[in-house]
């Protein structure tokens, strides 16, 4: 049994947190009282496949603490138990729960036994309480089956191999409940020269001697019900009662369901790997089939999780990639290698466009063989081509890396019904959008900014039942989430219907940061800004939900290192909205190549408004340090990009230069360059890789001639000119020192 | 088969870590580990980088990454030259103090030679002397009468990135201190 099983583990771990994914929004749709058989299959399927997966793996804690779950999820399914608030609480807590435990596994440390115990013996404690439904009182009485002895009939199909199972895997597992004698039935074994190595030929007869339910003996070969004859009879008659022993705590009750029954047929799932539990000799095996069987179930193993992999995307992809972020700090950190699923659809685009791109190839190197200048046309053509199939590879490749929002925004239903209990408030979830597609690193960074605006709305924004019936407000708020696709970003809003933002109490908090002069009458626009300076929370209290004045400057940096911007409307007793706006890739931007002195930079396009030459008389100056240029009876400062970057100037006459409106945070500036040069797409490269990152640069590319440029950050260059001119501080020093 | 002699000289060397590539700067010989070395290539215009030390002379565009370069006669304070033809670039790989791998080039006069110094030549660098803060030389070394200063390259990178961490900063404290 040469198999490494250790390969799949992370293909286990990521399908576990799907499943618990899954489990967790099954949970949160279940309505209460009235019990969706769908609905509880589907959660009863996700614990079932991570219990199947960590039995397989000997993930022994796993395997028992799904178990109890998977029995409640049962007697729910059943109808032998309510759906009731309780018993949905206790199985998100044992979600979590499961989650901690999977990750633990994941990275061999330690997990919190206590927690783990705890867990474990509420659900056993609501498993044994008084079952609330008639029914359960008359299963319960029937014993359980159990016998001191079994012989057990394992005749597994020809195709059993195929299905990944690995029949010396079952004997081991087998061997594990008590003593076995085995005798292995190779009567169909052919000759050697029709061997056919992925076909199974054998049958055998055990004789297990432990005192174990027949449940237990009969989980052994769950996974192979549908592909092998099973015959489990007792040699002994079986003792009036018995106890299951300790690794089973609940077996005797999964007796109390129709699948213990023999002839029952359970639907086949497919499982694979092997257990690593003591070796157990299966008699007259030949040691070439023996190898034979380790081989096929490792191959068969391969090829079905890529079958799975290619047919389960969509729905569950979208949920791995939201639990890996969700499941927070450490368990994001040590993922490590992370990776996407991506559509089948999309891989056969990308090949169908490198197949379009080796046909232009060949044809352009054909043309090189004998080149005469009355090939120049179709020279033309083939480049010509050759630029499309390029831009289509690229496209191709950029959707791969697109992900539906919904990755960031399925978190939040669990999010919104927490915190709404524990807050005391009731909580109405809008979630619209979803499924606007963003770049996957987009979607990683802004999940945590997201998760921040969301708590604020629901501790601070949202009032609770009664505030908000006194003020004439139905009792429970909306929380929208709103996202769509504008001018080549995305937009992500963030509204509630609560309060809105308090302008006395920020104004005031400002004025005693010394945020904001006391002389000063700030705008609405720029009071509502003040909530994302460092330090900053008007909270009376500091509760564990938010309120510890970290977090707004944090959402906007993050924010702001992703290239978008946030801004926040609100108004009095209405509510309040955040609209972040970000672009939808990092990986590349379209952007306005300009020229100032030598040098070549590039400004983004999504920042440009406009660009103009200057028109003698429109360029004022305050004080004989700051330029202002009047257009269209608006004033824009304008910024000497040279001076900022160091760089000696063509000109620095301003009528010989241009100038390029930009947009930051809702305020305009005007950039002079001594040129535009066109537009174009580039790559993005970081400069952090082998350098550290600069202010007022968010990046480098490569043209069209090998040489490097510098891509502006507009934001950047704002904020050095800010501190470049001491008499323009958007902050009194103080602050910014802090 | 020569190639694999080398190889397997440069394997058991790694551990002790003697070999040296050294290189000359005004005048003096230079040596860092030659396991650093990723190539040698010649000198191209660098494109400026904003806001940063003369001495970042810029980034170049090395099959595709974006690869700072460093003139080491400017960081260690001596007068520049002009770039020439036969200008050498160094690239070394670099490791932060998280382990992440760097790949910088830094401009020297030329390179020297490869020499193997056992450890027990090593001499502790002085307390003080010459523009180069202490704590990036690894040590000295005597070849062939000749001294050689071997360079800690991480430190040395570490602590320029430190010196232009944040413009931003010094930009701000300036301004408070003004006012």
């Amino acid at each position: 049994m040469s198999v490494d099983i250790s390969q799949f583990h992370q293909v286990y771990f990521e399908e576990s947190f799907e499943g618990l994914a899954a489990m967790e929004s099954g949970l949160l749709g279940l309505s209460i009282g009235e019990p969706d058989n769908e609905a509880i299959n589907t959660i009863f399927r996700a614990a079932h496949s991570i219990k199947g997966g960590a039995g397989t793996f000997g993930f022994k804690s796993v395997t028992d603490f799904t178990h109890i779950m998977e029995t409640l999820l049962d007697e729910m399914r059943s109808g032998q138990r309510m759906v009731t608030r309780e018993a949905v609480d206790l199985l998100l807590l044992s979600v979590d729960q499961l989650g901690r435990l999977l990750v633990a596994t994941r990275d061999k440390q330690a997990y919190d036994e206590d927690a783990f115990n705890t867990a474990l013996q509420n659900l056993q404690a609501m498993l044994a309480g008084a079952q609330n439904s008639p029914v359960a009182a008359q299963v319960a009485d029937t014993p359980a089956l159990s016998a001191t002895a079994w012989r057990v009939t394992f005749a597994p199909q020809s195709h059993l191999f195929m299905t990944g199972n690995d029949p010396a895997r079952l004997l081991r597992e087998l061997a594990t409940l008590g003593p076995c004698k085995v005798t292995c039935d190779s009567a169909k074994l052919p000759a050697f020269s029709d061997f056919e190595p992925e076909t199974c030929y054998l049958a055998w007869q055990i004789e297990l001697n432990a005192t174990v339910p027949e449940a237990a003996v009969r989980e052994v070969f769950e996974w192979v019900d549908n592909d092998a004859e099973i015959a489990v009879t007792p040699i002994l008659p079986p003792p009036p009662e018995v106890k299951p022993k300790a690794e089973e705590p609940v077996a005797a009750s999964e007796e109390d369901k129709p699948a213990a029954r023999p002839s029952r047929i359970r639907p086949a799932r497919l499982r694979r790997g092997e257990a690593d539990a003591e070796s157990q000799e299966a008699q007259a095996t030949a040691e070439s089939a023996s190898a034979a069987i380790a081989e096929q179930a490792g191959g068969t193993e391969e090829r079905r999780s890529t079958e799975r992999r290619s047919t389960e995307r969509r729905s569950t992809e979208r949920r791995s990639a939201e639990r890996r972020e969700s499941g927070g700090g450490a368990a994001g950190a040590a993922a490590g290698g992370t990776s996407i699923r991506v559509d089948v659809e999309k891989v056969d685009g990308l090949i169908n466009s490198i197949g379009q791109l080796v046909i232009t190839q060949s044809m352009l190197m054909a043309l090189s063989d004998n080149f005469s200048v009355d090939d120049l046309e179709k020279l033309r053509e083939g480049l010509a081509q050759l630029e499309r199939n390029t831009r289509e590879l690229q496209e191709n490749i950029m959707s791969i890396r697109m992900m539906p929002i919904s990755f960031s925004f399925n978190r939040f239903p669990r999010l919104v019904r927490d915190l709404s209990s524990k807050l005391g408030k009731e909580v109405q979830l809008r979630v619209l959008g979803e499924n606007t597609e963003l770049d996957k690193t987009v979607m990683e960074k802004i999940g945590d900014p997201l998760v921040h605006l969301v708590r604020n709305a629901l501790d601070h924004g949202l009032e609770t039942p009664d505030i908000r019936l006194a003020s004439g407000k139905s009792a429970s708020g909306t929380l929208t989430l709103n996202a769509y696709h504008e001018g080549g970003g995305i937009v992500i809003e963030i509204s509630d219907d609560g309060a809105g933002l308090n302008r006395q109490k920020i104004l005031e908090k400002a004025r005693e940061k010394g945020i904001c002069g006391p002389a000063e009458n700030p705008s609405d626009a720029q009071v509502y800004d003040y909530i994302f300076a460092p330090g900053f929370s008007t909270a009376a209290v500091v509760s564990d939900v938010s309120g510890r004045g970290v977090g707004m400057d944090v959402v906007r940096r993050n924010i702001k290192d992703l290239g978008g911007t946030v801004v926040v409307h609100s108004q009095p007793g209405l509510g309040a909205l955040f609209r972040i706006r970000l672009p939808l890739t990092l990986a590349i931007l379209d952007g306005q190549l300009v020229r100032v002195g030598a040098s070549v930079y590039i400004v983004p396009l999504i920042a440009i408004i406009e660009s103009l030459q200057i028109e003698r008389g429109a360029v004022e100056s305050i004080s004989n340090q700051t330029e202002i240029y009047r257009l269209r009876e608006e004033y824009l400062p304008v910024v000497r990009l040279h001076e900022l970057l160091g760089i000696a100037p063509a000109s620095t006459r301003l009528e010989d230069c241009l100038l390029v409106v930009v947009e930051v945070e809702g305020r305009k500036f005007a950039l002079l360059v001594d040129e535009l040069l066109g537009q174009q797409q580039v790559v993005v490269k970081s400069l952090q890789t082998n350098f550290r990152s600069v202010a007022g640069v968010s990046g480098a590319t490569i043209l069209g001639n090998g040489a490097v440029a510098m891509i502006l950050d507009v934001g950047g260059i704002i904020r050095l000119c800010r501190e470049r001119a001491a008499d323009l501080p958007l902050l009194p020093p103080s602050a910014r020192v802090a | 088969m020569s190639a694999q002699m080398v190889t397997s000289g440069l394997g058991s060397n790694a551990v002790l870590g003697e070999q040296f590539l050294t290189f000359i700067l005004n005048d003096e010989e230079y040596g860092i580990d030659i396991l650093r070395v990723q190539e040698i290539k010649g000198w191209e215009q660098a494109t400026p980088i904003p806001n940063t030390p003369a001495y970042v002379l810029g980034v170049i565009n090395l099959r595709g990454a974006i690869m700072p370069v460093i003139d080491l006669r400017l960081r260690f304070g001596f007068d520049a030259v002009e770039y020439s033809a036969t200008t050498v670039v160094i690239v070394l790989r670099i490791k932060n103090l998280e382990g992440l791998e760097r790949t910088m080039g830094f401009v020297v006069d030329g390179v020297s030679d490869v020499y193997n110094i056992p450890a027990g030549q090593l001499q502790p660098p002085p307390e003080f002397g010459g523009s180069i803060r202490t704590d990036y030389v690894k040590g000295l070394a005597m070849v062939d009468e000749k001294m050689v200063i071997l360079l800690d390259v991480d430190h040395l990178v570490a602590s320029d990135m430190e010196l232009g961490e944040s413009p931003e900063e010094q930009a701000s404290t300036e301004s408070a201190l003004v006012e």
